[in-house]
């Protein structure tokens, strides 16, 4: 229980992060934290006391394997959900970028042309 | 069509990165395979439509474990709207994106946003649409800020910021579903969901979705990237986020995810009406005030979207007689399609527009329809479509969602889309006085007609407007009753774990 308590605080963090900072760069950050946190939960959800690996040597029963291991599953979904979040970083570090280099600031405060 | 349904994934990507190896060969290429491809799409898409409904096993695993394209008649609905539009949008591009450099990269991207929707619109397992809902949204990212000039780049961010906020929550939604049933299987969730009941973790997840596909939606309390966003794109893009993109990975997710796997519930019925009203309402009063016209047509998206939520929401209430509840849910299907078409047909007028004069100010244009007579009428075709005056399509989608409310006898709600309707009219005619009729400004005294290839799209678009509307009483609505029928009969869908 303890761990996904922890889990939801990493995410909390995060968003604090991406509401209350001025810098685009520590926008960035608050929102990979926010990411890592999902990552976590999901990780979590799969962990087992004492798990193995969820492969059926030719000495397993069924049974032993079910009571015994793993769910592959989550693990499955947070390869596939950190190479997305690897993608989201990358165009949102190659923007910030280009932002400084036409406003000369990352500040998102003096980034304000639209309006209305 | 049953062994080829992955195409319509598959080609668009394999597509996509193909445009960029064959450029450095030939310059030329991009254009073609783009036209080609999205054509192909729409001539697929269009043939699923005489498909019964039938789920695809990709690889051949079997259902809960594999995972399942599902056809049937909203997801080919859907699939028809995305790749029409896509084709009319790609033919317009090739002369309009002269204007801009990188062509290659930007059919790529297109494409890219193609592979999304269309993989959203048929997937049939949670996760899965999660990650085409990502590829879809990035590639919209890239799209908006294409311009790379200071606004494109700050309303990317912000659309960027906000949009990754709302796919995150969404995997938290799904990560909390799938520890509670152990399953990402959509038909199979339905199932799950049917045993569990309503309790506490799914009323939280409920609330997570209807957060982050609500944003992706651009429903009014998280609209705030859309007035940004949509007008800063290049116009056959504002075109595809305005026309399809909103409803292909918001309003289709939330409605597949309600209706099919949740199934109809008061409480979600009531959010969706109140937010489809607030939308509608905030939309048009900060339409009716702006300057910029494709702003303005922004503005006008985050309320006419409004309209298509409240008739999901009306279609989800199980306490209004089932009668009343389809013809609530037919109007919001039906408006989905009569957005679809006008809205991307101004947008790629606007276009047309700026392309000519330069400027998307409506206090600087005047008389245009003198000078551009094909893209003139066309957009006022479209203002009267979406304003709602009788012969076109806008009239009779919105005259069913009132209709369906009073009947319902939710008078309120039947009274604001009423007030809304007129005030979408308000608004278009301000526009048509401003930028197509009144006098021409000398400035703009030799400007020509736009050229084909940009009013060819338009005008097919406007022809639609008029078609859908004129022929109303009398063309046989099955595709929209096959749509409205998907979405109500949640025991058939979970029938589709069964496979075949």
């Amino acid at each position: 229980m303890i761990l996904y308590f922890l889990t939801l605080v990493l995410f909390v963090m995060g968003v604090y992060c991406l509401i209350a900072k001025k810098n685009i760069i520590k926008k960035i950050i608050g929102l990979t934290i926010t990411d890592y946190a999902i990552n976590l939960f999901i990780i979590i959800i799969g962990y087992r006391a004492k798990g193995i690996a969820p492969i059926m040597f030719k000495d397993m029963t069924i049974q032993e394997l079910a009571e015994y291991g793993v769910d592959p599953l989550p693990q499955a979904l947070v390869l596939t959900s950190i190479v997305i979040g690897l993608g989201v970083l990358s165009l949102m570090t190659s923007i910030c970028l280009r932002l400084y280099e036409k406003y000369k600031t990352f500040d998102m405060s003096e980034i304000n042309r639209l309006k209305g | 069509m049953q062994t080829i349904y992955p195409l319509f994934t598959a080609l668009p990507l394999a597509a996509a990165f193909f445009t960029l190896l064959v450029t450095k060969i030939n310059k030329k290429a991009a254009d073609y395979i783009a036209l080609f491809v999205t054509a192909a799409l729409a001539v697929m898409a269009v043939l699923t439509v005489f498909e019964q409904p039938f789920a695809y096993q990709v690889g051949g695993f079997p259902a809960p474990w594999g995972i399942l394209l599902i056809s049937d008649g909203l997801s080919s609905l859907m699939l028809v709207i995305i790749n029409v539009i896509a084709f009319l949008s790609i033919i317009y591009s090739t002369k309009y994106m002269t204007t801009y450099t990188a062509k290659p990269k930007y059919y790529a991207l297109f494409l890219l946003m193609l592979t999304g929707m269309n993989g959203v619109v048929i997937t049939g397992d949670l996760f899965n649409l999660y990650v085409f809902l990502e590829i879809a949204s990035i590639a919209s990212y890239a799209l908006v800020g294409f311009g790379c000039e200071h606004e494109e780049l700050e309303a990317s961010f912000k659309y960027l910021i906000l949009g990754s906020v709302a796919s995150t929550v969404i995997l938290f939604g799904i990560a909390f579903l799938y520890s509670m049933t152990g399953t990402l299987n959509m038909p199979d969730l339905a199932r799950q969901i049917e045993i569990l009941g309503i309790n506490k973790a799914v009323a939280f997840v409920i609330a997570m979705f209807i957060m982050g596909f609500g944003l992706k939606a651009s429903s009014v309390p998280f609209h705030a990237w859309l007035p940004d966003a949509h007008p800063s794109a290049p116009a056959p893009i504002s075109a595809m986020l305005s026309g399809v993109l909103i409803k292909a990975i918001g309003v289709y997710a939330i409605a597949r995810l309600m209706f099919n796997v949740i199934g109809p519930n008061e409480a979600v019925s009531s959010i969706l009406m109140f937010l489809g009203a607030l939308s509608m309402v905030v939309g048009v009063f900060l339409a009716l005030g702006q300057k910029d016209i494709k702003r303005m047509l922004a503005y006008s998206s985050i309320s006419q979207v409004g309209y298509i939520t409240m008739g999901l929401g009306l279609g989800l209430n199980p306490d209004v007689p089932p009668v009343v509840a389809a013809l609530g849910l037919f109007g919001g299907l039906y408006h989905l399609v009569n957005h679809a078409v006008f809205k991307s047909l101004l947008f790629l007028c606007s276009g047309a527009i700026e392309y000519r004069t330069g400027t998307r100010n409506r206090g600087e244009l005047g008389g245009l329809i003198r000078k551009m007579p094909v893209t003139g009428t066309a957009c006022s075709i479209g203002s009267l479509s979406i304003a709602g005056v009788p012969p076109f399509n806008g009239f009779w989608s919105k005259l069913i969602i009132i209709v369906a409310f009073i009947q319902a006898g939710f008078y309120v709600y039947g009274a604001i889309a009423v007030l809304v309707a007129f005030m979408t009219l308000l608004t278009f005619i301000r526009f048509q006085r401003f930028a197509l009729f009144g006098q021409l400004p000398t400035r703009f005294a030799n400007i020509k007609e736009a050229p084909f290839a940009m009013t060819l799209p338009i005008v097919v678009l406007a022809i639609l407007c008029v078609g859908l509307g004129l022929a109303y009483p009398f063309i046989d609505q099955s595709v929209l009753q096959a749509a409205r029928d998907a979405l109500l009969d949640k025991l058939s869908y979970m029938g589709y774990i069964l496979g075949g």
